[in-house]
């Protein structure tokens, strides 16, 4: 690790003003910043320690619909009541994630900032392009069996690779940010970036910005969504494929729906192009596989990754399938 | 003593213990260079040091610590206590494990000042005095472990599982005690000792 | 006398591990220690043009910056680690061989200065081109100079194998393909070297400290008996901490320029470059048969690649020569050089690949004669060693079979792929033989009666986790008449009496004889002492040791306690060395066993859930029942490793490790684990040595990954004959 100072922030204001000075990085649960230090991949000069900032901890749900404070854990969110009743994909995707050591330390904010777990990326002898812009991207023409099908540019198709951010993005999840130039509400379906010829700018954040909530607005129809995760392994591991579906369904026919990708998606894969097949649809096996083409229409396969378009297809598939039962 | 010693240099000797049905050898250190105990290394050439309070086992530990000491290095390195194990230092395989007010977490990805002024359980502070912890009898019993190194991480995570009432079946076990993994395999022999302990809880 | 051997004793160890009080290496309590951090290369092939070591010695608390430039030069005429002509990296040269080799190593008073420092370090290196695939140097493959350390050959064959598989009425002409896998103990490799005045001890996490203080004062031009390795407790190897690897040796020397204790722990990053792992192999079988299944010709030839400075060969025919009877018969090993780290042992090295080819072609050669593939088995039974032309000292494979299909329900079986269902998953159940040599080393151990009725053994051995210590306990007190709780066993010290290593699942057969003799000779002193004090008059024959004390056979009631009988003396000591004799010239020694799976997989999404296992193995006698059986289950899991997950990916045009930790590295976790289980074949077998003890270390790894590759292809009709068998491949696959 590089040498730093650690600070703990007692004060949301103080805590972003001390954050907005360059060299300076927010520390929450730790467990991808902590790998990350090692790995010297982020070399901050200061850590501002924010788990002890008040009212940034607390899960509600309402008539607003759900508000998860930025520093709740993810276990806590996982057991929820009103998340595993109203938003069980939300639930199912926090629990198919990392383990549940770390979904006791891990917050939702830093969830939703953990960065690629692109091997070269994290890998300081390799050149990368999101870590060091210009220096090329190790994956295209290397080993990228786990990289994006989805979003990539010829500078990065690292994938991204947060569960829970699949799912929230599925509900329409709004991230409430607090920064050097006051508040603001974003999508978080506009929070990250794709890589384009930037990929070293992963998020809209500017110095200093905190994410301080989730807020997912009602939806009625998430008591009928789902997330569903293949891996290579049977836990602990991150995603070939994932799919977080939810169903607004009227009898035999879809009203509406809502549909993400992960483990695919060099961000958080929000699908249109799959609701919209979906809507109005006949609720039958056809219609999901129309919307899975349509999620994987603009899917691009480099030399080792092509098999997560047909699993990602299928996955999502049989999401919709155990959902629509 | 005297044709007791199996050292061919008399360098290092051998004690031969008199209690307990395992010992290993004990060194009887002639030049000073084994310690009791770990120290702290000396703090004047190491970079911006902070003091930090930790609570282990119920014993407050008052550190100078580089700010980079991770909880788990703080442990081993510092106070002496390293019944938590480094394994992956990444917080890929749970060795690591320790509770911190109550909850599992990975000490390898915790600084030591974040787990300032929480409690901090290790394995060494399990056992009520020689009385094993139900936990620890149990993976004695059915033998949930080969080398132990995995094993105080595991002690610990089964503990909190418990607690967590995630005991409630095989597969639910399996699921909540995949953050810690065992090498040697013992993972059937594991799920044995944590369900003959939560029989009656969970 | 009631024996404690073959009991399910718990591990007298026990209490230690679960309490946090055993200290592995890195744990030892040494005062004022150093910390070291190695520094690795960053290409797989060159040179070291420049090094840049200005800013890291500035660095905060570093005491040592050692790379080629400054290190000692060793006086060490043989700095192999496991080969001879090997010439390994130990920082005497500017040359690169593979990417993450040690090009330096940095001592700092922190752990947290030393690992930054370490980075600080730049590189300017001269870079070659480089292969590091093994399919990169197919046309480099050759004859290796060094199979087997030179103890035999390495191509056999028996009758005429090519003209035979022409003729076959029945063919399977298949290739298979083994990845990199790394061993992962753990716990990481841990040095702390400690010098006083010219003497080393050296507390490392070693498979074999009798071994590694030679290597250690072999590397360093220093008499052995300088250097003393101590190794209490051991974080799990699978082989990998059965060579001493240079970092030990680096330790050594940084800590004698720093003039303080130095500690070496690799990350697990390091763990990946620093001390070997089972090489990618390429293996083509042919088997030609008659149309009952009956082989005719069987060939297994092997490809695998090694490093550019020494030949490590995978030797995956060798169970072939032996496995069924078939009088024409072929294997061949060929090797060539990538620029990669030397390859090493792992868990059954050549068995685990060898037999994941041989057992997935006898299942292809089963489905195309639409035969039970246990029957086929059964036809093909080998009543002795056809490749020997020996009998076999013991052989229960077939009550392996009977009673492992027996418990797993194997004569339910649907014969055609894909005919069974779990809801909506394929239901798959496979079987594979396992088989795996007995070894046996030259072995010492010493055992000292003291007069408080304790008995003490000392032996430089090892546990790496498969129960050592508990073994020796149960075996010195049956020869001694002790209660097991009176025995206290010290081992993993380079200064007790000599032992091999722990590898080739050798260490009960070779330990627990010398134990034994040097047990019943203390016995013979106990008794013959008793028929000079309390038991005057009476003839050693006459007595017996029962529960501590020396009793009369026709009496019992008349005992003396070994207190009495030792009184005025300090203890009864005797040393007793056991080696094999020549035993394998007469037979031939190996262990059986097979393997009953059942697997669920999911036909869209490709995922391969083990749901069911049955391993049922006799290797001799067992010691303990309940550690052996865990022995059973660890290698059946690191099986179902090596057969679903585990593959190291390189960069295949750095060589860098690109997975390199366990996030990333497959090993199975709880959730990919069922309930295992094991049965138990008690074998008498008086030839192996004096025990009857086969070793079980590495059995239950072999076979594991054919039986799963055979249940997958029962469940789905796809043939996967490259692991790991992931959903990318089951789904590639037609």
């Amino acid at each position: 690790m590089y040498p730093f100072t650690y600070v703990r922030g007692d004060d949301r204001q103080a805590a972003v003003a001390l954050a907005a000075e360059p060299g300076t990085e927010f520390l929450a649960g730790g467990t991808d910043m902590l790998q990350l230090l090692k790995d010297e991949v982020r070399r901050p000069r200061r850590l501002v320690e924010i788990t002890s900032l008040s009212g940034m901890s607390e899960i509600s749900s309402g008539p607003q619909g759900l508000r998860l404070g930025a520093l709740a854990r993810m276990a806590d969110v996982a057991d929820h009541p009103a998340v595993r009743d109203e938003y069980p994909v939300i639930s199912q995707a926090l629990l198919a994630s990392a383990s549940p050591q770390v979904r006791n330390m891990a917050t939702i904010g830093g969830n939703l900032l953990q960065r690629t777990r692109c091997a070269y990326f994290r890998d300081t002898a390799m050149p990368c392009n999101r870590r060091e812009p210009g220096s090329g991207c190790s994956a295209i023409d290397g080993e990228n069996r786990l990289h994006a099908v989805l979003g990539g540019s010829d500078h990065c198709i690292a994938t991204h690779a947060s569960d829970l951010a699949v799912a929230l993005v599925a509900c329409d999840a709004v991230v409430v940010v607090t920064g050097p130039s006051g508040e603001q509400r974003i999508k978080l379906e506009d929070l990250h970036l794709l890589p384009g010829e930037t990929p070293e700018k992963e998020t809209v954040l500017q110095p200093g910005d905190l994410i301080t909530a989730v807020e997912v607005p009602p939806l009625a129809f998430a008591r009928r969504s789902l997330y569903r995760k293949v891996r290579d392994r049977a836990s602990f591991e991150f995603a070939l494929a994932a799919a977080a579906v939810a169903l607004d369904i009227d009898g035999g026919t879809i009203r509406q729906a809502r549909v993400a990708l992960g483990g695919v998606g060099t961000k958080p894969w929000r699908s249109h192009e799959a609701e919209k097949a979906l809507t109005g649809a006949k609720l039958e096996t056809a219609s999901f596989e129309k919307a899975a083409a349509a999620a994987l229409a603009a899917a691009r396969p480099l030399h080792q990754n092509g098999f997560k378009i047909i699993l990602a297809q299928r996955t999502l598939i049989r999401a919709l399938l155990t959902v629509g039962a | 003593m005297s044709d007791w010693d199996v050292s061919r240099r008399g360098f290092l000797q051998t004690t031969a213990l008199t209690s307990g049905g395992f010992a290993f050898a004990q060194f009887v250190d002639r030049h000073g260079a084994l310690a009791a105990e770990p120290e702290a290394a000396p703090s004047e050439s190491a970079p911006a040091r902070q003091r930090v309070t930790l609570q282990v086992n119920r014993t407050s530990h008052e550190l100078t610590l580089d700010p980079r000491t991770t909880l788990l290095d703080a442990l081993r390195e510092h106070i002496g206590l390293t019944g938590a194990k480094k394994g992956c230092d990444m917080g890929a395989c749970g060795a690591c494990t320790v509770h911190l007010d109550g909850k599992r977490v990975v000490s390898c990805l915790t600084l030591a000042a974040s787990a300032e002024g929480r409690r901090i359980t290790t394995i060494e502070g399990l056992a009520e005095g020689d009385e094993l912890h139900p936990m620890q009898a149990a993976f004695v019993e059915h033998d949930g472990f080969q080398c132990g190194y995995c094993t105080p991480g595991q002690i610990m995570s089964a503990v909190a599982l418990v607690g967590e009432g995630r005991a409630a079946s095989d597969d639910s076990i399996r699921e909540f005690m995949s953050g810690n993994l065992c090498r040697c395999g013992a993972y059937p022999n594991i799920v044995a000792a944590i369900k003959s302990v939560a029989g009656g809880r969970a | 006398m009631t024996t404690t051997i073959g009991a399910p004793l718990n591990r007298i160890d026990a209490r230690l591990k679960v309490t946090g009080a055993a200290r592995y290496s890195a744990e030892m309590p040494v005062k004022n220690v150093a910390h070291a951090v190695l520094i690795q290369s960053t290409i797989a092939n060159g040179r070291i043009a420049d090094i840049d070591t200005a800013a890291a010695e500035q660095s905060p608390g570093v005491l040592l910056v050692m790379t080629h430039r400054n290190a000692p030069k060793l006086g060490g005429k043989q700095k192999s680690v496991q080969q001879p002509g090997e010439d390994y990296p130990l920082l005497q040269d500017d040359a690169i061989h593979y990417n993450g080799q040690h090009i330096g190593v940095l001592v700092a008073e922190t752990f947290e200065a030393a690992t930054h420092a370490a980075r600080l370090v730049t590189v300017r290196y001269d870079e070659d081109k480089s292969v590091v695939r093994l399919g990169q140097v197919l046309d480099k493959l050759a004859v290796p100079q060094h199979f087997r350390g030179g103890a035999r050959l390495p191509d056999s064959s028996r009758g005429n194998p090519d003209q035979e598989f022409v003729a076959a009425p029945v063919k399977i002409d298949q290739t298979y393909q083994t990845p990199i896998e790394h061993h992962n103990p753990l716990e990481p490799h841990a040095v702390i070297a400690v010098w006083t005045g010219d003497e080393l001890v050296v507390f490392h996490s070693s498979q074999s400290v009798a071994g590694s203080h030679k290597t250690i004062a072999g590397h360093l031009g220093i008499s052995d008996d300088k250097v003393r390795t101590v190794s209490h407790f051991i974080g799990g190897g699978f082989g990998s901490k059965g060579s001493t690897w240079p970092h030990v040796t680096i330790a050594a020397m940084a800590a004698r320029i720093v003039n303080r204790p130095v500690k070496l722990v690799l990350t697990r990053r390091q763990m990946y470059t620093s001390n070997g792992f089972r090489p990618q192999t390429r293996q083509h079988l042919r088997l030609g048969a008659d149309r009952d299944g009956r082989l005719i010709a069987l060939r297994h030839d092997s490809l695998s690649h090694t490093a550019s400075f020494g030949e490590w060969v995978e030797p995956c025919g060798l169970s072939t020569e032996i496995m069924y009877s078939c009088p024409n018969l072929g294997v061949s090993h060929r090797v060539a050089p990538t620029d990669t780290g030397i390859p090493t042992f792992m868990r059954a090295p050549g068995e685990a690949s060898g037999m994941f080819a041989l057992e997935s072609a006898m299942d292809e050669l089963a489905e195309a004669l639409a035969i039970d593939p246990l029957e086929l088995r059964l036809r093909n039974y080998a009543e002795q060693d056809e490749h020997e032309k020996l009998p076999w000292s013991s052989k229960s494979l077939k009550q392996c079979y009977e009673r492992g299909a027996a418990a797993f329900g194997w004569n339910k079986r649907e014969r055609q792929p894909g005919s069974m269902r779990n809801g909506d998953l394929f239901v798959g159940w496979g079987m594979a033989s396992a088989t795996y040599p007995m070894n046996r080393s030259k072995a010492s151990a010493t055992v000292r009666l003291q007069a408080d009725g304790r008995a003490i053994v000392q032996c430089a051995t090892q546990d790496i986790g498969t129960g050592t210590y508990t073994i020796i306990a149960q075996v010195a007190a049956d020869a001694i008449g002790l209660p097991v709780e009176r025995v206290t066993v010290q081992i993993g010290d380079s200064n007790f009496p000599e032992a091999p290593v722990s590898g080739g699942s050798q260490t009960a057969a070779s330990v627990t004889p010398a134990v034994d003799a040097a047990s019943r000779d203390i016995r013979k002193q106990l008794v013959d002492l008793a028929t000079t004090g309390s038991f005057k008059g009476l003839r050693s024959e006459d007595l017996d040791v029962v529960d501590g004390a020396v009793v009369v056979k026709s009496d019992p009631s008349r005992r003396a306690e070994i207190g009495t009988l030792l009184a005025g003396r300090d203890a009864l000591t005797a040393t007793k060395g056991a080696e094999p004799g020549d035993e394998k010239k007469q037979f031939s020694m190996h262990s059986f066993g097979a393997h009953f799976v059942e697997v669920h997989v999911d036909p869209e999404l490709g995922e391969v859930r083990v749901a069911r296992y049955v391993g049922a193995f006799a290797a001799g006698r067992v010691l303990n029942a309940k550690t052996a059986r865990s022995q059973i289950i660890g290698g059946i899991v690191y099986g179902l490793g090596m057969a679903l997950t585990e593959e190291t990916d390189l960069d295949h045009r750095s060589g860098r490790v690109l997975n390199g930790n366990i996030a990333e590295y497959l090993v199975p976790v709880h959730a990919d684990v069922p309930d295992i289980e094991v049965i138990l074949i008690e074998e008498q077998d008086p030839h192996v040595n004096p025990l009857g003890v086969k070793g079980m270390g590495e059995l239950p790894m072999v076979g594991v990954a054919g039986a799963v590759a055979n249940a997958v292809f029962h469940a789905t009709g796809k043939r996967i004959r490259y692991l790991p068998i992931r959903p990318d491949k089951l789904l590639r696959t037609a």
